[in-house]
């Protein structure tokens, strides 16, 4: 079942030979062939346009009220291109290795490879568009260091460089839906593909405002829907963000593959209350100059400033002194965990670590002391410097955990816990970024292929845009060459009409429950099983417990949850209702696959696999494969295995220490 | 792009009041200019000499059909704006913004200019048509106009009507001065700044003088 | 931080559908947190709403952390709420007090048709960036990124203008509902920046024509937009669009 494609030849030389032998669409034929593009994120928006440029006859189409809202605008700290501005030493290669390693060795190497061949590509393309990186004084673009590398490769746009990425591309896509090559269906949600001839050839989507079912036709369908971090409730995604297109891409022969693994982000800030309707990330790169630590004393009661220095445990540094502050993901959450399961933790949850930036305010301070000559200014006067250049450097960051918490973070130490950021698994693709049905594509963060079991800092955006610009342009088309003779299939097919059907049932069955619990409480339950049984740790008894929990669920949610509002109307809590029932799905799927992974691996750690100082135990030797699963009947899923074979790199223990 | 185009758009119309705006404001200087010889205590002797020049000589005569040119495109293009942005809203709000966001005067530039175009039909009819008509429109001679002061402002409720026109005017010039160089493009901070601050200056030097005219004769500070 | 709870009378907008008349209700919530964010304080009505067999409230919202554009409400008069340099989902409770009587509006503009309860359709705004807002360069056509240097002071304020969300708050502060400040934000991001200079003209008389079109106002500059920017995009932007459009029309060739 799985063919991943990938080129025969040397790693360096797969894409350029695929490039140089893929087949082609002439511009005539290119008309004549249309492309369904759901999700307009960077991965959609920049396939969208970029397809649209190409001549294709584009439909895109997205939950939000506009393709400017989708959730990639929310990445704060960069994205990774191995330019070598910076004389550091990067270089593909390095980019490559790094990503298969912080990957901890589950990624495909000819992926990640082409991934980072293209990289340098994005950065052009991005500052063509008009995105505004940050520059240094002479006019070039600048870099920052990001977790898991020892170059600085990481460019930005101070911390809102998702926005201005996807506002590049939103705005190319823009263009193109203005010169008529890309149609826009903005508040519309996907809910089913429509398959004829085991192919992909349409959707059907729900037009959210007035609540209809709309027929499309597609000779191929692109999925860019984004991660189902919201499984979990609580997370660092977009309210709105599901999976229910995937899942249901899924349901219809998609194999979905490593669910389990997710990331949790180690700097968020810290869950506050039972109302909690998600989490807010701060950005990676403060750990550039943040310190992480907990009090030397358990249960330490004292303020965070009146606590001496020789009483603090810089957790990180101590553990990891090569990278310090600078770890993976992975590391750094599971590392904030152990701390606060030991009883160091702090605030009134005891669920949080400390941020601290007094180190670094003192840093700076005395450099443009140094600046400006005076090498006898006073502790006060340095502080009041070192606060300016933190402030140049993060301040919407720090102004957002002012906001949200109400305390200010130039003088307290900032409180931060681990939370559910990004999801590495996904559909399963090919090289192609083709699923297992024919015609049916995922890119971006909606498949499994760049990252293994953990993502590095700033790659996502990279993989993003590198799918939808640099890739799918060329393997679509070397598909859709063979499709040029297929006419557009009208909507009143019956395949169309069988597919519109099965939503309308599921939508009428939804409404028809009338029972008694919203289905924001469902969701908040589900959210609590999978993160405390399938979360930062995980093991077999638990895995077993939630599955059998999720199920009990599930049969709950479809006897007892309450829709208020009408079918054919605007009606949130029916879109709600619609992606909660899949999420329940998909989590049990997830904890089969983590019960099924008898090893741990990057951002998926079982307890009973670790090493004596606490880290990941890989099973090279039993589960270096991507599971890919099939989805038979309820609670019934075919695994099927792809072996990852590592022709260069060497697959070892990861060590930042 | 013609220039029908340019100047029947949102910032084509406003570029006509800012243009027109600036026009009004430079003859407010002549304006206040001149009638400030009225301060040379001389019984009017330098005041209508000035006076004369202004309706006797066909130079600023000609420049006087701009002037109205400029007067009625400022009024008449502001009434349409106003009308126009009015209509945009649809629902009001329960709760206006208010103050918090913006001066009150700016946000009244309408109602001031009806109030100013009011106070200037009055002022009109007491001055400027008295005197053309005298001249039958054409160069003829004038009527005294300082001892036409001397007689309307000696009647307390025209006095007090002045005053508050001329303070609709100093409102209307305090967001109107800095707003036209806007409009105008002027985008750079240090200018925006000076030019803020000029033109609050502005306004309240032109306001006082227009004011203590009327005051002036009624107070008897002039012989 | 200290901590509270708070008894609350919202006052909400509900409006059907686009065609509905709506009007004004008010809803008692309870044991308020000051912990919640304003949207979460919604959430507990809404779940209170569907318990009690109503309809809940219909509310534009996404990435909840304040840089999507999609929440947007009027909240006690000023578009965001109380707080200066913020949007709706990051406005949290310790802004009210208990007892506190909120007023919660739709933006309210020609160019913004309600949806429904506090839903609007901000459609014209990609129909704004659809006639000009964009640099046209084909994926794969571009340059190294570093063979164009650009001026640091001009990356920064071309950053400062790209900045902006696209929530409309400018739109519905303005008493005007003028678009002008999403508008020259934009026109300043890429007026800016070399890479715009090619389509520089263009672009901003092709986004003006659209944005009159859509049914906005004129900017009158009265500042209100800056003042409840939740980006704090300048005013200055919008002298800016003025000059770069003066310049533009006068030298146009046709």
């Amino acid at each position: 079942m799985l063919d991943a494609k990938i080129p025969a030849g040397s790693l360096d030389d797969k894409w350029t030979d695929y490039k140089g032998h893929c087949k082609l669409v002439n511009p005539a034929n290119k008309r004549k062939l249309e492309v369904i593009v759901v999700g307009t994120g960077l991965a959609g928006a920049s396939a969208a346009a970029s397809l649209g440029e190409l001549g294709y006859k584009v439909k895109a189409f997205c939950y939000q009220d506009s393709p400017r809202r989708a959730h990639s605008i929310a990445a704060q700290g960069g994205i990774n291109a191995a330019k070598n501005y910076q004389n550091d030493g990067d270089s593909v290669f390095r980019l490559f290795y790094d990503t298969i390693k912080g990957g901890d060795y589950r990624a495909r190497e000819a992926n990640v490879h082409r991934l980072a061949e293209v990289s340098g590509n994005i950065i052009d393309q991005c500052v063509a568009q008009g995105v505004p990186f940050a520059r240094e004084y002479g006019g070039l673009l600048s870099n920052r260091s990001f977790g898991g590398t020892q170059v600085q490769r990481t460019f930005y746009a101070a911390g809102q460089t998702g926005q201005q990425l996807l506002i590049g591309a939103y705005q190319a896509l823009e263009r193109q839906v203005a010169l008529g090559n890309v149609k826009m269906y903005a508040r519309h949600e996907m809910l089913e593909v429509v398959k004829i001839d085991d192919k992909a050839r349409g959707i059907i989507a729900r037009n959210l405002v007035s609540g209809e079912l709309e027929k499309h036709f597609g000779h191929a369908v692109l999925l860019c829907t984004g991660g189902y971090g919201n499984v979990f409730y609580l997370s660092t995604n977009a309210m709105g963000c599901n999976v229910t297109a995937a899942w249901k891409a899924h349901k219809d022969g998609a194999a979905f593959a490593n669910p389990c693994f997710t990331q949790i982000h180690p700097t968020c800030i810290p869950v506050s209350g039972d109302h909690q309707s998600k989490l807010t990330l701060m950005s990676e790169s403060l750990r550039n100059d943040g310190r992480i630590w907990v009090p030397k004393k358990k249960a330490d009661e004292r303020k965070a400033i009146d606590i001496p220095e020789e009483e603090r445990d810089y957790y990180l540094e101590r553990r990891y002194p090569a990278f310090g502050n600078l770890v993976p993901r992975d590391v750094a959450s599971r590392a904030a965990k152990e701390r606060c399961d030991e009883g160091y933790g702090v605030g009134t949850s005891k669920q949080a670590v400390y941020l601290d930036f007094a180190d670094a305010i003192v840093r700076y301070g005395k450099i443009e002391a140094g600046k400006e000559g005076n090498d006898h200014m006073s502790m006060e006067d340095i502080i009041v410097l070192g606060k300016e250049v933190v402030k140049e450097k993060y301040g919407n960051l720090f102004d957002m955990y002012e906001k949200i918490t109400g305390e200010n973070p130039y003088e307290f130490p900032m409180r931060i816990y681990p939370a559910v950021h990004y999801t590495m698994g996904g559909l399963w693709v090919d090289y192609e970024l083709q699923t297992t049905v024919k015609g049916l594509y995922c890119l971006g963060e909606a498949n499994f292929s760049d990252h293994g079991a953990n993502r590095l800092g700033a790659s996502a955006l990279m993989q993003g845009l590198a799918d939808g610009y640099f890739v799918v342009p060329y393997t679509l088309g070397n598909n859709l060459a063979d499709d040029i003779y297929s006419k557009a299939i009208e909507t009143s097919h019956p395949a169309f009409a069988a597919a519109e059907k099965v939503a309308a049932d599921r939508i009428q069955k939804l409404m028809g429950i009338k029972g008694k619990q919203s289905v924001e409480s469902f969701h908040k339950r589900l959210g609590k099983i999978i993160w405390d049984k399938c979360g930062m740790a995980r093991n077999e008894k638990g895995l077993k417990e939630a599955i059998a929990e999720v199920q009990a669920l599930k049969k709950e949610f479809w006897s007892d949850v309450r829709i208020p509002g009408e079918i054919n109307e605007m009606n949130p809590e029916l879109d709600k209702a619609n992606r909660v029932a899949d999420f329940i799905e998909l989590g049990e799927l997830m904890c089969i696959d983590a019960l099924n992974r008898n090893e741990s691996c990057g951002g998926h750690f079982r307890e009973e696999y670790q090493t004596e100082e606490g880290e990941a135990l890989r099973d090279d030797e039993n589960y270096m494969y991507v599971a890919a699963w099939e989805y038979k009947a309820e609670h019934e899923w075919t695994l099927h295995k792809e072996p990852l074979v590592y022709d260069v790199v060497k697959p070892s223990q990861r060590s930042y220490k | 792009m013609t220039w029908k185009q340019v100047f029947t758009s949102s910032v084509g119309k406003k570029l006509v009041m800012g243009f027109t705006g600036i026009f009004l404001i430079l003859f407010l200087v002549i304006h206040a200019g001149l009638n400030a010889c009225i301060w040379a205590n001389d019984g009017g002797k330098m005041f209508n000499s000035g006076a004369h020049f202004m309706g006797a000589n066909v130079v600023p005569r000609i420049l006087e059909i701009g002037l109205f040119a400029g007067l009625l495109l400022h009024i008449i293009q502001g009434i349409m704006l106003e009308v126009s942005n009015r209509s945009k809203r649809g629902v009001a709000y329960a709760k206006d913004f208010g103050n918090q966001g913006s001066k009150w005067y700016s946000r009244s530039m309408g109602i001031l200019g009806i109030l100013i175009l009011l106070f200037l039909i009055l002022h009109m009819t007491d001055f400027w048509f008295p005197n053309r008509s005298h001249q039958g429109f054409l160069l003829g001679e004038e009527i005294d106009l300082y001892a036409k002061m001397k007689e309307t402002f000696a009647t307390l409720w025209v006095v007090i009507v002045y005053v508050l026109g001329c303070l609709s005017l100093g409102y209307h010039l305090a967001h109107g001065f800095q707003s036209a160089f806007k409009t105008m493009g002027v985008h750079n901070k240090k200018y925006n700044q000076l030019l803020t601050s000029l033109g609050y200056c502005f306004s309240i030097v032109i306001t006082l003088a227009f004011v203590m005219m009327p005051l002036s004769f009624y107070l008897g500070w002039l012989n | 931080m200290e901590h509270y709870n708070m008894n609350l009378t919202v006052k909400v907008w509900r409006q059907k559908n686009s065609k509905d008349k709506g009007g004004f209700v008010s809803y008692p919530v309870k044991d308020i947190s000051s912990e919640m964010s304003f949207l979460e304080m919604i959430d507990v009505l809404n779940e209170q709403l569907i318990v009690d067999g109503a309809e809940p409230i219909a509310f534009d919202h996404d990435c909840r952390e304040g840089i999507c554009g999609q929440c947007s409400l009027y909240i006690n008069g000023k578009p965001h709420g109380p707080w200066m340099a913020n949007t709706t989902c990051q406005l949290h409770m310790r802004a009210f007090k208990d007892g506190d009587t909120i007023v919660v509006e739709p933006w309210r503009a020609g160019a913004f048709p309600v949806i429904k309860d506090l839903m609007v359709d901000r459609s014209a705004f990609d129909r704004i960036i659809q006639a000009g807002g964009y640099i046209s360069v084909n994926t794969g056509n571009a340059v190294d990124g570093n063979s164009l240097p650009i001026n640091k002071d001009h990356a920064d304020a071309s950053f400062a203008a790209a900045m902006c969300i696209g929530c409309g708050a400018c739109v519905a502060a303005c008493k005007n509902s003028s678009a002008m400040l999403f508008l020259s934000a934009k026109v300043a991001h890429l007026a800016l920046l070399p890479q715009g200079e090619p389509e520089r003209k263009s672009r901003v008389l092709n986004m003006v024509a659209q944005m009159d079109k859509e049914g906005f106002g004129a900017c009158t500059n009265t500042g209100a937009c800056e003042a409840t920017c939740p980006k704090e995009i300048s005013i200055s932007n919008i002298a800016r669009l003025n000059k770069e459009y003066i310049f533009s029309s006068l030298t146009a060739e046709k």
